[in-house]
């Protein structure tokens, strides 16, 4: 993939202004010509990169993104239709294929560039490095929140645009009109002045031939038709009725099943194997050694099951054997200290004169947080189908990203990529954890030793106790107030930064700011997490600015308003969440309203969470969230992100935990890792402006504020400030919902 | 032999009394639409109606389900008209991931069998059971409500 350089994007002669993303969409040369044999069918002519039209005017919308209940592939087909000027009942989409050609250019565009935040999105849970530089032309990733802000912003608007330019010319030329006489509407090409009005089906031919304009002209909001309408999402009647097949679902000719039991204590590898017991087992196939981690073959799930059961391993010491989180995070602590006496500690932000700041202030308020590793416990546990055989190995899972599963597996088999094939499936959960080809690694490497097509299931205790985890994170802050409270300087150390790289800068107006890192590595691997370093930064951040708030006697909501005059963005959700909260009016005994403000992934959220606490029980009685995406593609599909980011942030912040014993990890399915639940999920109310500013991801931004608001208004209904997560760790009873409290 | 009548069809089977009903369902029958969650009945994606009343099939013994009715997703529309609930969840816009929603919608059509009328209180302690990590417990909600107030009819 050394032909994708920097000098490869500018050469298309598209950079600068608007030009820029459009180069990155419909390159120059014109690639549809290569691409057509692995979409294009019978009766079907590729247009150009991302989208296809046939003899019955179908339009069909190639996206480079996976479904994971996001609800992209719909949103992306709409920028790409309403551009197109197509009919949306004769819209549909399919899954773009694994190949190097259906790269999402427009991350790699950004990425190289350097003019977009590309979250982290890459495995890298060994060495520590989210970015893999070298990986980066292999980028299919669905995460980040990038599907609209930059596959569909970048790639598919243009790329509608695009081909409705080149229908249109194709038509002009037919007619023998000129194209400024033509019009285009549901479809169809028009020419007025004659009558004439055919559809896009019959110029499609032609217009493939084209060599795409570089610089189509894209819609003002107020012509868009389909976006910004709420569309029924196109995957979800087949989610309704059973039929939609996700990675655990596929079956294979001649395939059986195995199941895997990696390594307790992270780091082991497998010192002795005894499957004698096992072996005399109904349905045993064959025991497999994986180095770090022991897989069983049989005829059925439940029998591969029942047979790892009995099959007796003995794993190599680590040194970690005894680790406890309690170490980790005095690790954590020791590792600051030690920075901040030999100067180590690494610059992440520097503004103004912290340490006189420090030395001239009226009070001091210190305040230290922290975070426990999370799981992200998809609800379909992790699994992959793997046929290797004749030197070629095809794989059939849910993976956030096929290009980089193709590349991993063709490594871990020592094959050529070429001999690699990954077909995508429905994704049951996602969450950043469909990003590691662990399980893919493992089915391929299952049915190469044992010569069959396999398909390996995880249990929920392996997904559980083998995830990549959302980092633990301790971050400790001090500020300088002057002689009105107010604070005038703000520094904050904490350890591990990853992605993305401003998770935790402060938009507030603070004159001199130190925010600075020590790396502080751990056996526990790790990987992106909904919302990645937003889900930790954002819990800190969010609850020292609230702590602060009551330290100059001020109304938190106020207080991050006066710190915000300049930012009109933040300053209009926190009013419009305020206003919908009746932030102002009284709340009631044994009640308390929070609020938290994000930045996040392009888009800016603030949230009010209500709770009640009774006896120490409390109950989250309702979430109000006021989003600033930009533009709301899919208006209905945003709230449902949100709803969905609320949920995830609130079973995090309620329950969420992680914790490491023994070296290894103490929880291990629904029952010891709890999940909210219906009976403790409150009412959610959200609220979109379009700013009309850079349009922001969807499926992220929903989730770091909730923690905090959440804490905050238990802080505003008890007193109690929960400066570590999650909030069962307290002295409350998190277990349910009070019913009628609203 | 274990005979069981599934969706309206009688099957005969060679397998283990023990092998949970779920695995029994996806794998030897291929009715995928009834997912594997957690194994230990803590997460409800494996709802399945056993004559009639809703179980999580990944702790059901086969064998104890010996001469029984069995109702998968696969067997709750009419032909080619959706369940009511079925419908309802394309109304309200329910699925994200849609990986827990068969056992959502087997867990709400059995409420909605016994409690057409059910109060959030019903609705809450009947879905308690059904974990839905994209979070869509709102929606759900919605959905069970539009089939209780009759706005949704069959197909």
């Amino acid at each position: 993939m050394g032909k994708w350089t920097r000098r490869g994007f500018i050469t298309a002669g598209v950079i600068g202004g608007s030009a820029l993303v459009i180069g990155v969409a419909i390159r120059p040369g014109h690639r549809a010509p290569g691409l057509a044999k692995f979409v294009a069918g019978p009766e079907e002519t590729l247009i150009n990169a991302w989208v296809k039209i046939d003899a019955n005017n179908q339009v069909t919308v190639i996206a480079p993104h996976s479904e994971m209940g996001q609800g992209a592939q719909t949103a992306l087909a709409q920028m790409l239709a309403d551009e197109l000027d197509a009919k949306w009942e004769d819209v549909s989409f399919m899954e773009a294929p694994a190949e190097d050609e259906f790269a999402n250019y427009a991350l790699g565009k950004g990425f190289i560039l350097g003019d977009a935040k590309i979250p982290a999105l890459l495995v890298g849970s060994v060495d520590g490095v989210f970015m893999q530089v070298t990986r980066a032309m292999h980028l299919q990733i669905t995460g980040g929140s990038t599907s609209i802000r930059a596959t569909g912003v970048y790639g598919m608007r243009v790329a509608g645009a695009a081909a409705r330019e080149m229908l249109m010319a194709s038509a002009a030329q037919s007619w023998g009109v000129d194209v400024s006489e033509l019009k285009t509407s549901e479809g169809m090409v028009i020419h007025e002045a004659s009558g004439k009005q055919e559809p896009y089906s019959r110029f499609a031919a032609m217009a493939g031939k084209l060599k795409p304009p570089s610089v189509p002209r894209l819609k003002t909001p107020d012509q868009f038709t389909i976006m910004g309408r709420n569309k029924p999402r196109l995957d979800i009647p087949s989610k309704v009725d059973g039929s939609a097949q996700f990675g655990i679902d596929v079956v294979v000719e001649g395939m059986k099943y195995a199941t895997v039991n990696a390594a307790p204590v992270f780091g082991s590898k497998v010192a002795n194997i005894d499957s004698s017991a096992a072996s005399k087992m109904a349905g045993f196939i064959e025991v497999v050694n994986l180095d770090d981690a022991v897989a069983v073959v049989a005829d059925g799930y439940w029998q591969a099951k029942q047979a790892l059961a009995a099959v007796k391993i003995s794993w190599t010491e680590t040194g970690n054997e005894s680790l406890t989180s309690e170490d980790l995070f005095d690790q954590f602590q020791a590792d600051m200290k030690r920075a901040n006496e030999s100067g180590d500690s690494r610059k992440d932000v520097e503004i103004g004169n912290t340490s006189q700041a420090f030395a001239e202030a009226t009070r001091i308020v210190e305040r230290n947080y922290k975070v426990p590793y999370l799981a992200h416990a998809c609800m379909e546990p992790m699994n992959a189908v793997a046929r290797v055989e004749d030197g070629k190995c095809d794989i059939w899972t849910g993976t956030q990203n096929p290009l980089g599963f193709k590349y991993d597996v063709a490594a871990a088999l020592e094959m050529e990529v070429s001999d690699v094939s990954i077909t995508n499936q429905f994704l049951g959960g996602g969450f950043g954890r469909r990003s590691s080809a662990d399980a893919a690694i493992q089915a391929a490497r299952i049915s190469k030793q044992v010569g069959l097509p396999v398909k390996l299931i995880w249990s929920r205790e392996e997904d559980v106790q083998h995830d990549h985890y959302r980092p633990a994170v301790a971050s400790n802050f001090r500020a300088a107030l002057d002689e009105k409270g107010m604070p005038v300087a703000w520094e904050n150390q904490y350890v591990d930064k990853h992605e993305p790289v401003e998770a935790p800068h402060i938009s507030y107006a603070i004159a001199n700011q130190r925010i600075h890192y020590v790396d502080s590595p751990t056996h526990v691997p790790f990987g992106p997490w909904r919302s990645v370093d937003h889900s930790q930064h954002g819990f800190f951040v969010e609850s020292f600015i609230d702590e602060l708030a009551y330290e100059a006697g001020m109304d938190p909501y106020k207080f991050r308003r006066k710190l915000l005059k300049h930012h009109t963005r933040q300053v209009a959700v926190l009013d419009l969440v305020a206003e919908k909260a009746n932030w102002n009016s009284p709340i009631g005994e044994n009640r308390g309203r929070g609020i938290a403000l994000q930045e996040s992934f392009g888009s800016i959220v603030a949230e009010v969470v209500e709770v009640t606490v009774r006896e120490g029980k409390v109950s989250v009685d309702r979430v109000l969230v006021a989003v600033d995406p930009g533009f709301a593609v899919s208006p209905d599909g945003l709230k449902a992100q949100m709803e969905s980011g609320v949920i995830y942030g609130l079973t995090a912040a309620l329950y969420g935990e992680v914790s490491i014993q023994n070296g290894r990890v103490s929880q291990s399915n629904f029952d010891n890792y709890p999940m909210v639940r219906m009976d403790a999920a409150p009412e959610i109310e959200t609220y979109i402006i379009n700013s009309h500013a850079t349009w922001g991801g969807a499926g992220e931004p929903g989730t770091p504020g909730t923690a905090p608001a959440l804490t905050n208004a238990i802080f505003a209904a008890t007193g109690t400030r929960v400066r570590e997560l999650p909030v069962s760790k307290y002295e409350f009873d998190v277990s349910f919902r009070e019913e009628n409290e609203v | 032999m274990i005979k069981l009548n599934v969706n309206g069809k009688d099957h005969d089977l060679d397998v283990a009394p023990d092998t949970p009903l779920l695995w029994v369902i996806r794998e030897n029958l291929g009715l995928t639409g009834t997912k594997f969650g957690c194994g230990i009945s803590q997460c409800g994606a494996c709802t399945v109606h056993l004559n009639g009343k809703p179980v999580r099939s990944c702790i059901t013994p086969v064998a104890s389900a010996d001469g029984a009715m069995i109702t998968t997703i696969e067997g709750i529309a009419r032909g080619d008209e959706l369940h009511p609930v079925q419908q309802a969840w394309i109304d309200e816009q329910v699925p994200q991931c849609g990986y827990c929603q068969s056992g959502q919608i087997m867990s709400a059509v059995a409420l909605l069998r016994d409690n057409p009328r059910p109060s959030d209180e019903d609705i809450d302690s009947a879905m308690a059971g059904n974990i839905c990590r994209c979070g869509m417990y709102s929606r759900i909600k919605k959905g069970i409500q539009r089939v209780a107030s009759g706005e949704v009819q069959h197909g």
